[in-house]
């Protein structure tokens, strides 16, 4: 292993974060809230001196990197960045618990949305920016953020936007990993800056829209499919229009990017072949519809239930985890269709967490042709994933990814089982950490918060989080000690 | 620039690598799954697998809007194949590369002029080229050629107690006077350009610039001059070896192929009537022996393993030839085979990723004031040295070169007027029509305008 390099890269990573730790600070002095931004200062500083200290002291002899160093990188660099994202929230004495403020930024960065915060209004301004802004930066990835504006001489970057980017495979849309990363973020940008002119637009139809911060902090929510907002009901109180605009967005932030690029460059045919989209968009369009029959009774009017059941849906399958009911009421059938929402999660290559749509696919085409296989048990079989051979490797990784995501499931519910508390409230929380969504059920419903559990719970609930966002793997392989060897 | 790579064989990978340190954008294409994943792997590319002669394949590659095609897949037929559809697809140009000796130049030129091929590359030939040029100057580990011959660059390795061993390039020129130029030297990995007060190590390897005749007048002064090789024996009877065998046989020499394949051997007996063919095991000592190996001039292995080449290079070399060059592909055995103290080492991917580089190189840079037309990486791809030849708009024309300021290591290592060479000196200037060969340890040069400050 390579150690010295992937300091350098932890480096770059901190320097960026002292920088993105800027813009928080910002909004505090708008918001004239002086004590906030000297916390956001302070934290930069010491973000920056960190980084400083882990840039200039690796000095790298070689820039070689393998896959072991891009799995050590990335999982390093997110776990730092966290340590030192929760700065801000205990210099400010906000969320005065380091633990807690640990699991808050986590659940930011990891595009979650999971807060132990039950009164969302002891935070001020600048703070619930930042909480929103780690979303959207965690939502494509810091490193794949870096990868494209921070130009560097790195020998084999692929090996650190695979450990990033979610997803079975890395598709790559142009040859060079930076213009790959370049134009995933400028489509981002471009539709976060859509989202946001859409929801100031509901300000021109009477009781309809959001103020300016408001729209900022919802946008980034949706964005990074993540689902923090500045309400303690999230997006009940706001008006139908904001709330369908935000269903729609939540939808969209799912879609593969690798999809808008096709759009963008007119192969609208290479698009629309992706089976992982249609099974995407018919999943959603299911879930609705079953679950809006399911809870008929307790809405008004067909648009409401409509709209509630379209949100809550597009709000789980993407892993965002915004609210605009307090679901935890609903009929059993509707809650499980959740529950199972929770773990498929969105497509790959997206800014959703969960099993991904493609992997959901490859596993039902193994099925498929395992059974195949049990009635004729000479048969050669293929698998074919848009019109492709699936290749062997894919289809092994897929599996072995479904295992440890079950293992790993397992093991957090156990461990957080020890807290007493019901089934359903340990069952829901773990899969709404682990697959980036935010609020279960039972305890940990919309209507209330993570902050009863013990601190044990909270650390292993981040854990998920992390395992969650990364795909499992590089996490799980930079704690065996055999890949730090020399 | 974009540009699709069909094929990545030895020769297909190494051009892909040079291609993608040079930053282009690189699409590669091949038939195994397995190839393209580890292509992906390694190098920073879109890699898809098919077939680069099926039209939907080239079209989901982006060949509309690809610059440079190149076909370097193990048949020669597909690759022209493949980039006449490249073309007609809309590739801004075309590379091929074919080697089949049963082409001759007339065929070849005719199929390019037809299929509308910007270059067709023969790797063996001019690998076998490079081997014939340094069997001309045995005391020169490494010779490459510039300006149709007129003037070479040649890589030495000072040896044990060599005379030049702790004295400066100043003195070095006072001592032996001759027009030449110290270019580039390489101490362990670092490869440097040296100025006046450096000074040379036993060890070392260093490029000197010079006309033919000057080379060999200062070799004779140094004492490392061998005579040109007469006799030579070629082991393996490959492709490299036909035209090698051939080239050495046009200019009078007695060449001696050793070969297993009994087809081969009448194949080349037929092919090359002058030679001398023999069957049989060349890493047979006692067939070495016999053939008289300890009278030869020179021993070129040129069999399919690198392993081979090594073990029986060291051993002719300890037998007393005077001149071993062995043929690698695998750069890591070049490494390892310095170590044993062969020295002379010919890459047959080199030299294909060299000419595709400079190739694209000059594509980049059609509007320059300066044209590329030679382009050689050496010590370990750490120096380049290239030639250009000087338009009439370039800025710094009629400027004596003291009042041109270089880039950091960067040296002006010749100029070619008219056929007559000349080592610069501070007051002589570039002209219309020059060519003009650089040196850099640094940095890809594409224009030689950039190259001064």
């Amino acid at each position: 292993m390579n150690r010295r390099i992937v300091l350098y890269w932890v480096g770059r990573i901190v320097l960026l974060e002292a920088a993105l730790l800027l813009m928080p600070l910002c909004v505090a002095l708008v918001f004239r809230e002086w004590n906030t931004a000297l916390a956001f200062l302070l934290s930069a500083l010491s973000s920056a001196v960190t980084g400083l200290i882990l840039f200039f002291g690796s000095r790298p002899r070689t820039r070689q990197m393998f896959a072991r160093e891009g799995f050590a990188i990335v999982s390093l660099a997110w776990v730092i960045t966290a340590l030192l994202g929760a700065l801000p929230f205990v210099i400010t004495r906000q969320i005065p618990h380091f633990i807690d403020a640990f699991f808050e930024t986590v659940s930011g960065f990891t595009t979650t949305g999971a807060s132990i915060v039950p009164d969302l209004s002891v935070l001020d301004h600048g703070i619930l920016f930042w909480r929103s802004f780690t979303h959207w930066i965690g939502g494509m990835g810091i490193l794949v953020f870096m990868m494209a504006f921070l130009p560097s001489r790195s020998d084999r970057p692929i090996h650190i936007a695979r450990a990033e980017i979610p997803g079975p495979t890395m598709g790559k849309v142009m040859p060079r990993m930076q213009d790959t990363a370049k134009i995933l973020y400028l489509i981002y940008i471009g539709m976060t800056l859509l989202e946001f002119i859409l929801l100031m637009c509901g300000n021109l139809i009477p009781g309809g829209g959001m103020g300016p911060f408001d729209s900022i902090i919802h946008t980034f929510g949706t964005a990074g499919t993540g689902g923090f907002g500045v309400r303690a009901t999230s997006l009940a109180e706001y008006s139908p229009y904001c709330q369908w605009v935000i269903a729609i967005f939540m939808l969209l932030f799912g879609v593969n990017f690798n999809l808008y690029f096709f759009l963008l460059v007119k192969r609208m045919g290479a698009a629309l072949k992706s089976s992982e989209l249609w099974l995407y968009l018919c999943t959603a369009f299911a879930a609705t519809g079953i679950i809006a029959f399911n809870v008929r009774h307790l809405f008004g009017s067909v648009e409401e239930t409509l709209r509630q059941s379209a949100f809550q849906v597009s709000s789980i399958l993407t892993t965002t985890g915004f609210a605009t009911t307090d679901f935890n009421g609903w009929p059993a059938l509707s809650k499980s269709i959740l529950l199972i929402l929770m773990m498929m999660g969105s497509c790959a290559g997206s800014t959703a967490g969960g099993l991904k749509m493609s992997r959901v696919l490859i596993l039902f085409k193994t099925i498929r042709n395992e059974i195949r296989h049990l009635l004729h048990p000479r048969s050669v079989t293929v698998s074919r994933v848009d019109g492709k051979k699936l290749d062997k490797e894919t289809e092994r990784g897929t599996l072995s990814y479904f295992a440890i995501y079950m293992l790993c499931f397992a093991v957090c519910f156990l461990l957080i089982s020890v807290d007493g508390k019901s089934m359903e409230t340990n069952i829901s929380a773990v899969a709404a950490c682990y697959n980036n969504i935010g609020p279960g059920f039972g305890e940990v419903g919309p209507a209330s918060s993570y902050a009863h559990f013990s601190d044990f719970s909270k650390v292993v609930l981040s854990f998920a989080m992390l395992l969650g966002r990364l795909e499992i793997w590089p996490l799980l392989l930079s704690l065996a000690p055999s890949n730090w060897k020399k | 620039m974009k540009i699709v790579i069909a094929g990545c064989g030895k020769a297909g990978t190494s051009v892909l690598s040079s291609l993608v340190r040079e930053g282009h954008e690189v699409v590669a294409l091949d038939l195994s799954d397995s190839v393209i994943r580890e292509m992906v792997n390694i190098y920073d590319v879109i890699g898809m697998t098919g077939n680069c002669t099926d039209c939907d394949v080239l079209t989901e590659a982006g060949i509309a809007d690809t610059f440079l095609f190149i076909a370097a897949t193990g048949s020669d037929e597909i690759n022209m194949l493949a980039c006449f559809l490249a073309k007609r697809m809309g590739a801004g140009h075309t590379v091929a590369r074919v080697r089949d000796p049963e082409y001759t130049d007339q065929s070849i030129g005719f199929m390019k002029q037809q299929l509308d091929i910007s270059v067709i590359i023969n790797p063996e030939f001019l690998v076998a080229q490079e081997l014939f040029n340094i069997l001309q100057l045995p005391g020169a580990v490494n010779v490459e050629t510039f300006s149709k011959r007129n003037f070479e660059m040649v890589e030495l390795i000072l040896r044990d107690n060599s005379v030049l061993d702790g004295i400066s390039l100043q003195e070095m020129r006072k001592k032996y006077p001759a027009s030449y130029l110290v270019c580039a030297v390489q101490r362990g990995n670092e490869v440097s350009i040296p100025g006046g007060s450096f000074r040379l190590q036993s060890g070392d390897r260093i490029g000197l610039t010079a006309s033919p005749v000057e080379i060999e007048r200062l070799l004779k002064m140094l004492g490392t001059m061998q005579a040109k090789a007469h006799s030579v024996m070629i082991l393996g009877a490959s492709r490299t070896a036909f035209y090698l065998a051939k080239n050495l046989l046009a200019s009078g020499n007695a060449v001696t192929v050793i070969e297993t394949d009994p087809e081969r051997c009448h194949e080349f007996a037929e092919a090359l009537p002058d030679a001398v063919i023999i069957r049989g095991d060349g890493a047979s000592e006692e067939l070495l022996n016999e053939e008289g190996i300890a009278g030869m001039d020179a021993f070129v292995t040129l069999t399919g393993k690198d392993e081979e080449n090594v073990l029986i290079s060291y051993f002719a070399q300890g037998r007393g030839v005077g001149k071993v060059i062995t043929k690698i592909n695998r750069d890591e055995f070049v490494t390892m085979a310095e170590k044993m103290g062969l020295d002379s080492i010919v890459s047959p991917k080199k030299t294909v990723s060299d000419v595709v580089t400079r190739y694209a190189r000059a594509l980049e840079n059609t509007r320059g004031s300066s044209k590329m037309e030679t382009l050689y990486k050496f010590m370990d791809g750490k120096a380049e040295a290239a030639e250009f030849k000087i338009r009439a708009d370039f800025p710094y024309l009629n400027v004596p070169l003291k009042d041109l300021k270089l880039r950091d290591n960067a040296l002006i290592g010749g100029i070619v007027r008219k056929r007559k060479v000349m080592i610069p000196t501070g007051s002589d200037a570039i002209q219309e029509e020059d060519r003009v060969i650089v040196v850099t340890a640094a940095g890809k040069v594409s224009d030689l305008a950039d190259l001064i400050r």
